[in-house]
């Protein structure tokens, strides 16, 4: 069979398996345009801005655990999707992004609408290709397929010279079944070795505390870490990135940690004894100040990525692998091994545990006569019966999601941890949906978020998405406002947002259901009807408390026992070594 | 602080040096000297690198380098004994009688070679160690020196050792 370049580019995605193909045509890419137009196997979903076709890939992947994958035009349309790229690559989303390259004889001409896009995208993918030749292009795309999906998933683009896709030039086709990369052997296997010493001193702990992170998500490893977690009763503590790896109803976990995590996990992070960190990272919004992190304790970390060991924080026992094969090969040791957990000595950490919990820290003002953004997200956990997809974008809603919604399953929780990519949370509700049209799919969202990827509402028409919007409107960039109150001394620098569009109206030009609630007595009524509108996207507009703050907060470099916390807990004067 | 060489077998291909680069700069790590070139196997390049760091960054950036896709195999030459060698091109004046004759003296206890000469000028090529080239232009001190083209450090593993696929 021979085909054309555009004809084998779109071919090779369907004997991929990709489903959809999230994208906006232009003049480098009009070539492969037209073959999409000859086909119906690929799914070809028209964006308003490439930087939404990659948001949308970017949760269609987290969704689902496929890669998502997108195509771009050379120029200004790979420019546009490199926000989307950077986002993925933080988190380490499998994507396979097909930008639009000038043809090959005016490369570094300056030619219209070119950029060195391999350049560009270079520190933020994890790899890349330029593709010139077209005998190469069934292999390359098989090869960014690879490398997207192994080891550490990660974005990886493919720049495709517009000549290779002339319609008039044609070569076999041949989609190989499996590459390799002599330069590319992810480890998977964790060492055997390491594994036992690990389970050693994890039976020996007096004062043992669970980290899990969005490695346990993204190596689909949430069922074996139930297993160790419950298997041993220790208490288990989520990084953001890692929510619903294990399940927030449980009695063992103690909510997410870090800067705006809990009280009970940052301060059984603090005092534990032994740590295990599985498929997680050390981010700074984690770890707080470096040198006084988990200072007794011993450390145990599961990573696949070799690189992410004894970066930030030195670790005792390294175990590179596979989450999910190592946690089972930990499991099996776990039930076969004779050693027993230090059960009395557990019982008394518990103790300790269950007073910090007593101090409620998650307590806020419910007889408020402003809407409070806390109950809006338990009403969303209520009316969704927890079983929603939720996205987000990035600030005080995000984190208040993350804090209120308890996730119970995996890949229920999308938003931008790594870069906090604002805008981030429609079009990523835009790739959930279309990857499962009958589950609810909600974006948690302020009103400032919302309006850096608005136009996808549009797209949300277009392909019949009945898509949540729950805006949490303070009429704040609520995150800066609070940083602006705490650290600035309420100098409110450009945070303020004057001018806002009536969103109900705007919803409705856009052909959707805009409601406007601004009473917490009409909160229920109005989230019960959007929810009920199985067939309708729906944009809420939730006026809320203006000055509300996200609690627990530890200031940026302070240590986990250094917490703010909020004035309706039981303990608002935080822990010992309060901040003044 | 110390310093260290890194040697890696990378994909001769068009962009690898700069992912290299790239790592550098972009997690700013020092680089002190990057030499590369095709070796036996024109499919593969060498490239050696000498970095400063402390022994978590060094860690660091083996296991960056070692992530990056093009890269075959990485070997930390200075973690066992090896061999370092930098090649010099060195233009000194040398017009006088006086400076003719101490110029050669200097080359000839350095191992070097006179390599082009004219009626004013010398050209000196020498080839050892970073330290012993340093020590080559202190010695050159009371010459007038106009230009010197270093190659970098290039290095080999002692023994047994070696790095290849």
């Amino acid at each position: 069979m021979e085909l054309s370049g555009g004809e084998i580019l779109i071919r090779s995605l369907k004997d991929e398996g990709v489903e959809y193909l999230f994208g906006y045509p232009g003049g480098a890419v009009l070539h492969i345009y037209d073959a999409i137009y000859r086909q119906d196997d690929v799914k070809h979903i028209l964006v308003r801005h490439e930087q939404a076709a990659t948001h949308a890939a970017d949760g269609y992947a987290r969704a689902t655990g496929k890669p998502g994958v997108v195509l771009v035009t050379s120029g200004p349309g790979a420019t546009n999707a490199v926000t989307g790229i950077a986002t993925a690559y933080m988190d380490s989303i499998p994507m396979v992004v097909i930008t639009g390259q000038v043809s090959s004889a005016v490369i570094g001409s300056d030619a219209f609408q070119e950029v060195d896009c391999v350049g560009i995208t270079r520190p933020c993918v994890k790899h890349n290709f330029l593709v010139k030749d077209l005998s190469k292009l069934a292999e390359t795309i098989k090869k960014a397929f690879f490398v997207a999906t192994t080891g550490r998933p990660g974005p990886v683009v493919i720049d495709v010279t517009k000549d290779i896709t002339d319609p008039d030039i044609k070569i076999p086709y041949h989609y190989p079944d499996k590459v390799s990369i002599r330069s590319y052997q992810p480890t998977v296997k964790g060492h055997p070795g390491q594994i036992r010493r690990a389970v050693k001193l994890l039976l020996s702990a007096k004062k043992p505390m669970i980290y899990s992170g969005g490695g346990v998500v993204l190596g689909n490893a949430s069922e074996q870490l139930r297993t160790f977690v419950r298997h041993l009763g220790y208490p288990i503590t989520s990084t953001l990135m890692g929510l619903g790896s294990y399940p927030a109803s449980d009695d063992l976990f103690l909510g997410m940690l870090g800067m705006h995590g809990t009280y009970e996990s940052n301060m059984a992070m603090h005092d534990c004894d032994v740590l295990i960190a599985i498929g997680a990272r050390f981010d700074d919004r984690v770890t707080g100040k470096i040198a006084e992190f988990c200072p007794d304790a011993k450390i145990i970390h599961i990573d696949i990525d070799p690189s992410s060991i004894s970066k930030t924080i030195a670790v005792d026992i390294p175990i590179v692998g596979d989450v999910a094969g190592v946690l089972q090969a930990m499991n099996h040791m776990l039930e076969t091994g004779t050693k027993q957990i230090q059960k009395k000595e557990l019982a008394a950490w518990w103790k300790i545990i269950h007073g910090w919990q007593n101090k409620k820290c998650m307590s806020y003002d419910k007889n408020s006569d402003k809407i409070k953004p806390q109950a809006v997200i338990e009403l969303l956990h209520e009316i969704t019966g927890g079983d929603a997809y939720i996205t987000s974008d990035v600030g005080q809603h995000q984190m208040w999601a993350a804090q209120y919604y308890g996730f119970d399953k995996p890949n229920r929780w999308i938003n931008s941890g790594g870069l906090g990519t604002m805008g981030f949370g429609l079009p990523a509700a835009m790739g959930v949906q279309l990857a499962y049209p009958d589950e609810t799919v909600a974006c948690v969202t302020g009103e400032g978020s919302i309006q850096m990827c608005i136009q996808e509402l549009s797209t949300c028409l277009q392909y019949g998405l009945p898509i949540k919007i729950v805006a949490l409107n303070n009429r704040y960039l609520g995150m800066v406002r609070q940083w602006q109150e705490f650290f600035y001394k309420e100098r409110y620098s450009h945070s303020y947002m004057e001018s806002l569009p009536d969103f109900v109206k705007l919803a409705e030009a856009y052909g959707h259901v805009g409601i406007r609630v601004e009473k917490p007595e009409d909160l229920r009524p109005a989230m019960e009807k959007a929810f009920a509108m199985k067939d309708r996207l729906v944009f809420l507009d939730i006026v809320t408390d203006q000055l509300e703050n996200v609690f627990p907060m530890i200031a940026a470099g302070k240590a986990h026992n250094e917490m703010h916390m909020s004035p309706h807990c039981e303990m608002p004067q935080s822990s010992e070594r309060e901040l003044s | 602080m110390k310093r260290h060489i890194i040697s890696i077998l990378i994909e001769n291909e068009s962009g690898a040096l700069s992912r290299v680069a790239g790592l550098f700069s972009a997690r700013a790590y020092n680089i002190e000297s990057l030499t590369v070139a095709p070796t036996e196997d024109p499919s593969l390049s060498r490239m050696t690198i000498v970095t400063t760091g402390t022994d978590q960054i060094i860690e660091q950036i083996t296991k960056q380098l070692n992530k990056l896709i093009d890269v075959v195999k990485l070997l930390e030459l200075t973690s066992g004994p090896h061999i370092e060698r930098e090649m010099m091109l060195i233009k000194v004046v040398a017009s006088t009688m006086a400076q003719r004759e101490e110029v050669k003296r200097l080359t000839d206890i350095f191992h070097g070679r006179i390599i082009d000469v004219t009626p004013s000028i010398y050209t000196i090529e020498l080839t050892d160690s970073g330290d012993k080239l340093d020590s080559f232009i202190e010695a050159l001190a009371e010459h007038k020196i106009l230009e010197t083209v270093r190659s970098g450090v290039s290095g080999i593993a002692l023994g047994e050792k070696s790095l290849h696929i």
